[in-house]
This record gives structure tokens, sequence and C-alpha cells, in this order.
């Protein structure tokens, strides 16, 4: 695909204002008019949804672990409680209750939703395509260790890969370990390594200049 | 397993392909179908629960066929008729009266 | 403490993945209270019901097909599906 067809963000555009109107798009412009023709919501306050919605990103998760590894209170406190440590921090992330999930030498982390696509939207924004898909969801349980060598990742056989099933009300968010030769970086240079995949657990944080 | 086996979107440890990362970029209808869900389900007017609940009924035909966000207003919009936000006959208008409006969204909505 | 999964098929909406119905696992933590899902998806009246977090290792989840017999599975689990072992 050339790359005139790519947004900013590197991904193809979806099909938008300019294409055929669907039937699923027509009944979009439907339901939002009638709910706010009977009161029920307000037109801006679908635009503020949306606004908050765009807001939130990787980069919050990312500024949360990298205070994790800077700070041992800050991480024993996102350990015992992750909401709590997340508003402390001045995030909103809404009614949300999140579990954080530590990496060490010894256990890997990686969280998937077998039963629809559970995912920590209020920290880190809307998941990813791929984590909504029939084969994440149906292998990540089955076979993680070949799961993640897809995604570049191969464990050491003495680490225990440890699933999380997002099968109810709790959310969860993966602290991958923090690369060796960081000890001199402040926060936002720390927060610079961790993706969004190492959150998820399908991937490790950079390495610095990597 | 008893009559009412493992259902469909009970996916876990099935076989399945290689994951495909692809990513696309949300559009604006899609972001405001998610608006739509977070607002109603602060209304009272359904929950995360009956969202799924939606989804799971509709089979996995749809799962396969629908885009996401297209499975969502489908889930949405039964859960409003469900609460009585209105009726399956407003609706009926509602859609042919936004068709009347042009042949894109941009020009519809 | 130890628990097993309900080996139960009912139908409507349900939070126990099937491949974990039957299962032994250990307590991992408790969640607290939540509404029944299996209410709330039919805006019925929630019962309130405690949300607990299981272990298990993949050999007891897939026996001898696992990947690796020790790594672990964590899901949760509303409290009415599981029954305490020990």
């Amino acid at each position: 695909m050339p790359h005139d067809h790519l947004s900013p963000s590197g991904h193809p555009y979806r099909a938008d204002n300019d294409a055929p109107l669907t039937y699923w798009q027509t009944m979009e412009i439907a339901v939002r008019e009638l709910l706010i023709e009977k009161g029920h919501i307000t037109a801006e306050d679908v635009h503020a949804q949306i606004d908050a919605m765009d807001a939130r990103s990787p980069a919050m998760g990312a500024a949360v672990v990298a205070r994790a590894w800077t700070d041992a209170d800050f991480k024993r406190q996102l350990l015992d409680d992750g909401s709590a440590a997340c508003r402390d921090m001045g995030f909103d992330i809404g009614p949300m209750h999140l579990i954080a999930l530590e990496n060490t030498a010894d256990i890997h982390n990686v969280v998937v939703c077998t039963l629809c696509s559970c995912y920590p939207r209020n920290l880190l924004g809307l998941p990813p395509d791929w984590y909504k898909s029939r084969e994440y969801r149906s292998r990540t349980v089955r076979e993680p260790r070949k799961v993640l060598a897809e995604f570049g990742l191969t464990l050491p056989d003495t680490v225990t890969v440890r699933v999380h099933d997002s099968t109810a009300d709790m959310r969860y968010l993966v602290v991958p370990a923090r690369p060796a030769g960081t000890e001199g970086l402040d926060a936002d240079a720390l927060a610079a390594l961790v993706t969004r995949d190492s959150m998820i657990g399908v991937g490790i944080a950079k390495q610095p200049g990597a | 397993m008893e009559y009412f086996g493992k259902r469909w979107h009970d996916m876990g440890g099935d076989p399945a392909g290689d994951i495909n990362p692809d990513q696309h970029d949300f559009a604006l209808w899609e972001k405001r179908v998610d608006a739509l869900m977070v607002l109603s389900s602060a209304k009272g007017l359904m929950n995360t629960d009956s969202l799924r609940r939606v989804l799971e009924d509709m089979g996995p035909d749809a799962y396969e066929t629908m885009s996401y966000y297209e499975r969502w207003i489908a889930s949405v919009t039964q859960n409003m008729v469900e609460a009585g936000a209105f009726s399956p006959e407003e609706l009926a208008a509602k859609m042919e009266a936004v068709k009347q409006r042009g042949g894109t969204y941009g020009a519809a909505t | 403490m130890k628990v097993q999964v309900a080996d139960r098929w009912p139908p409507g909406h349900i939070r126990t993945p099937g491949y974990l119905r039957g299962k032994i696992g250990e307590v991992e933590r408790s969640c607290g209270p939540f509404n029944n899902p299996e209410q709330n998806a039919y805006r019925l009246p929630a019962d309130s019901r405690e949300l607990i977090r299981v272990r298990f290792t993949m050999a007891e989840i897939w026996g001898a097909d696992a990947e690796r017999p020790d790594d672990i599975l964590e899901a949760e689990i509303y409290s009415h599906w599981l029954t305490p072992l020990d």
C-alpha cells in the first residue's frame, strides 16, 4: 500500500466520511440523535467522551511504569492497589479496577481476555486489533510461549509464564522489568522505553538507544 | 458436556492460526459508538454485561463478518430498545431520515 | 486455599470460561464483591458475589497437552462457581 494511504501513525485510514454510508453507520447516527432528542445524553457529552478516550494512551501507562521503576514506595502502592496508584498520579481512569503485575527475573506476565476483549482502556486507551482477534484470544491460554514467540519474545526456560485471563471485573497492567543500563535516566526517558506491548506482556521494555 | 455446551465466544484453548499484527486507526463513527456505549451505561440504560450478552447472542457469523464497532452499535441499539430508550418504530423512522440526507457518513451525520 | 470450579453448562451470559470448568486451583486473592453478571446482563436486580482470582497450573488445565506443565494461568471466578476443597 502506498504511503499516502497511511495516517500519521502509520496505520491505514478507516473508510469514513467520504465512503458510501453503511447500514451500521446509519444506525449509529440514528441512535445518537434519538438519545439526544429524548434527553438521555447531549451532543456535548459525546464530544467530551471522545476527547476523554482520545486522551488515554499507552503513554499514561508508561508514566505509571516509569514511576514504579524509580519510586519503591509507589511500586508497592501500585502492586497493592493499581487503581488508587494511577488516580494518585492524577490519571482519570473512571471506575476501572486495576491490578498491576510485576515481571521479575523468574516470572513473565501476559494478559488476554478469552471471553471478549477486556482491556485496561481507561489507562492505555483502546486495545489493538490483534488483542480482540480469535487467534490471540484462543491461543494465549493454551500456548503462551508460541504466541510470545510470534511477537518476537522468546523466554528462557528458567522463566515461568503467568497468563492472566481477564474474565470479569478486573483489568491488568503488566509492569515490565526495568532494562539494564538505565540507572542514569529520569522518569520521562524511562517512560519512552515502555511500549504498549510490554504492558500487555507480549513484549519487554526497549533498551535505551534501541 | 450437557445441552448448553461451550458457546462460540468462549474461545480459550480453541485451535487458531497465526496472529495478524495489522492495526487500523479508529474512525469518527467508531469513536462515537464507543462513546454511546460508555454514556448510555453511565445513564443506567445498559451495562458491560448486557453489552456482552447481546454480542454473544448475535453468534459467530456476526463476529466473523462484522467489524468490532459494527457489532457494538448493533448491541447498543438492542440494549436501548430493551431499556425503552426508544422504540423499533422510532429507530426505523430515524434511520430512514438519516439516509435521505446524503450518501456518505459526512453528509448524513 | 484449594478450590474446584463447577463443571456446569447452563445457558445465558456466563463469565466462567469453559476450559476452566471442573478444574482445581488455588485462591490467589479476593477482588471483593461485584454485581453477579449472570443477572446484570439481563438488567435483573443483581446479587452481590465475591470475585476470586484462582491460580491454576497449565498441567491441571491441559493435562499431557500442556505447552509447559508448570506455567501458570490465573482467572477471576465468581464465588458461586467455586467449591472449597480444604
